[in-house]
């Protein structure tokens, strides 16, 4: 593994939404089926670098290379020019994103929310998109469900279907934006679980923002605690979680411990 | 009592002409109502002033004025119409302009999460608008649809300034040939009425099987 190029580069890349700035520079390198968990407080630009992944916010400078390929310009006769939708839908078939609020399509039943996207973006005939999308039901234990309307769902259930609609389009990157925090917090385990199996079953690279420091901690090969729009520190999960350096990441953690979270 | 039978005929007549051209108009206005309504959420700026030009116009002027142009004017210009086309025109188009605000703030009112789903998802522009937004805004749009089409029903009433025999022109008929008011008026009013009772349930029941499975009650 180490021995391969990262799936992900992001080069200094910065964002403001108008006067504030979330990303400073920020600069990170993704290797292939690593899985990384984001922390830090509100604000402090892990969830806005998920977005930016996914198309979802432009970059105001820097550039993103994701699988060899700049994201967010286009290599035309040696020069780098913006990327254009063409460009952006192509890329964005590397990507896979589930949000804190599962974002289903609430007009479509569970198994049509998993096979829209693959029926029309890669033209799967509907047979072959329902058979996949049954085995990823099956996967997130949603299969008894998949004529169920997403109103009839809990939000543990909502989430795990997204996360079936999500890989239905068999991306190499998965970005989890703190799944779990619209959860009750019984049923944030089904959630975590469906994580788990992922993480044993495929290899595909996820990046996660969360609160969950115990899950953190437990599933990420690599932690990477932002605050105010850059990384402060990165490392392993013992190193973070036990041993931080930085006063800023033991400032956070201490208040993440004592407003009850396992570490 | 004959007699007042064949003149129930005749204002059965003109129901049917004013039903006719509610459903010609409707569609006329619904066609219009999402081209334009669609087109002011367009990316290109022709588009966009295109269809606010048309829905200011055709919201700014009076429906009668349009239907005399439609009528006596284009001839001028060299495209005739026969009264049942000026009407079905004039009917659609204003009604359309209203309609075609209805649409935009429907699509508008599909929460910012519904895009970014689709842009997650790699759907195209027009793809995640056709499957994921205009299903779920059309739940929005069909109340004030419904709205939209009791007034063009109402506003039938102008074609008998051009000679059109609906409702109101029967009305007028049988009030010239009976010297009686009270009856043709009566009559039409009521039947007006029950009309747009119709409509109203219509939409109301379409409204009921449109919206099954969303609240996640019914299903």
């Amino acid at each position: 593994m180490s021995a391969s190029a990262p799936i992900i580069k992001v080069d200094s890349i910065s964002k403001s939404f108008g006067s504030f700035k979330v990303l400073d520079g920020l600069s990170m390198q993704v290797m292939p089926r690593e899985k990384l968990a984001l922390i830090g407080p509100s604000g402090s630009g892990k969830t806005t670098i998920l977005r930016i992944l996914m198309t979802l916010e432009r970059i105001d400078g820097g550039h993103i290379q994701i699988d060899g390929e700049q994201l967010y310009h286009m290599e035309r006769n040696g020069q780098l020019l913006p990327a254009d939708e063409r460009h952006l839908a192509r890329m964005r078939q590397k990507t896979g994103m589930v949000f804190q609020l599962f974002n289903l399509f609430p007009h479509k039943s569970v198994i049509d929310n998993v096979t829209l996207a693959p029926m029309l973006t890669k033209g799967t005939p509907r047979a072959a998109a329902e058979k996949r999308a049954m085995e990823l039901l099956e996967m997130v234990g949603m299969a008894d469900k998949a004529k169920a309307m997403p109103a009839q769902l809990s939000g543990g259930q909502k989430q795990r279907v997204a996360i079936a609609r999500a890989l239905a389009l068999q991306p190499k990157i998965m970005l989890f934006d703190e799944v779990t925090s619209a959860l009750d917090p019984e049923l944030v385990e089904e959630v975590l679980n469906v994580l788990w199996r992922l993480c044993a079953e495929t290899d595909m690279t996820m990046l996660l923002v969360t609160h969950e420091m115990g899950f953190a901690h437990d599933f990420a090969d690599r932690v990477l605690f932002f605050d105010r729009g850059r990384i402060v520190e990165e490392g392993k999960p013992d190193e973070i979680f036990r041993n931080p350096k930085q006063e800023r990441t033991q400032g956070f953690l201490k208040k993440i411990i004592a407003a009850g979270h396992r570490v | 009592m004959t007699q007042w039978s064949g003149y129930f005929g005749l204002i059965l007549q003109g129901a049917l002409v004013t039903i006719e051209l509610t459903l010609m108009g409707s569609v006329l206005a619904l066609i219009m109502a999402f081209l334009a309504g669609l087109g002011r959420l367009s990316r290109f700026f022709a588009l966009r002033a295109l269809a606010t030009a048309y829905i200011e116009f055709f919201r700014g002027t009076s429906i009668f004025v349009q239907l005399f142009f439609a009528y006596f004017v284009l001839p001028l210009l060299g495209l005739e119409l026969t009264p049942l086309q000026a009407g079905v025109l004039a009917l659609g188009l204003n009604v359309g302009a209203y309609a075609a605000e209805v649409v935009r703030g429907a699509v508008q009112s599909i929460g910012r999460e519904q895009h970014e789903a689709c842009i997650a998802l790699n759907l195209g522009r027009w793809q995640g608008m056709r499957h994921v937004i205009l299903p779920q805004a059309f739940l929005v749009m069909l109340p004030t649809f419904g709205n939209n089409a009791i007034e063009l029903l109402k506003a039938t009433s102008v074609v008998s300034l051009i000679s059109l025999a609906d409702l109101t022109f029967q009305a007028q008929v049988v009030r010239a040939q009976t010297g009686n008011t009270m009856v043709p008026f009566t009559t039409i009013l009521l039947i007006y009425f029950i009309l747009a009772l119709l409509i109203s349930w219509g939409v109301r029941s379409l409204e009921r099987r449109m919206a099954r499975g969303l609240d996640g009650v019914r299903v």
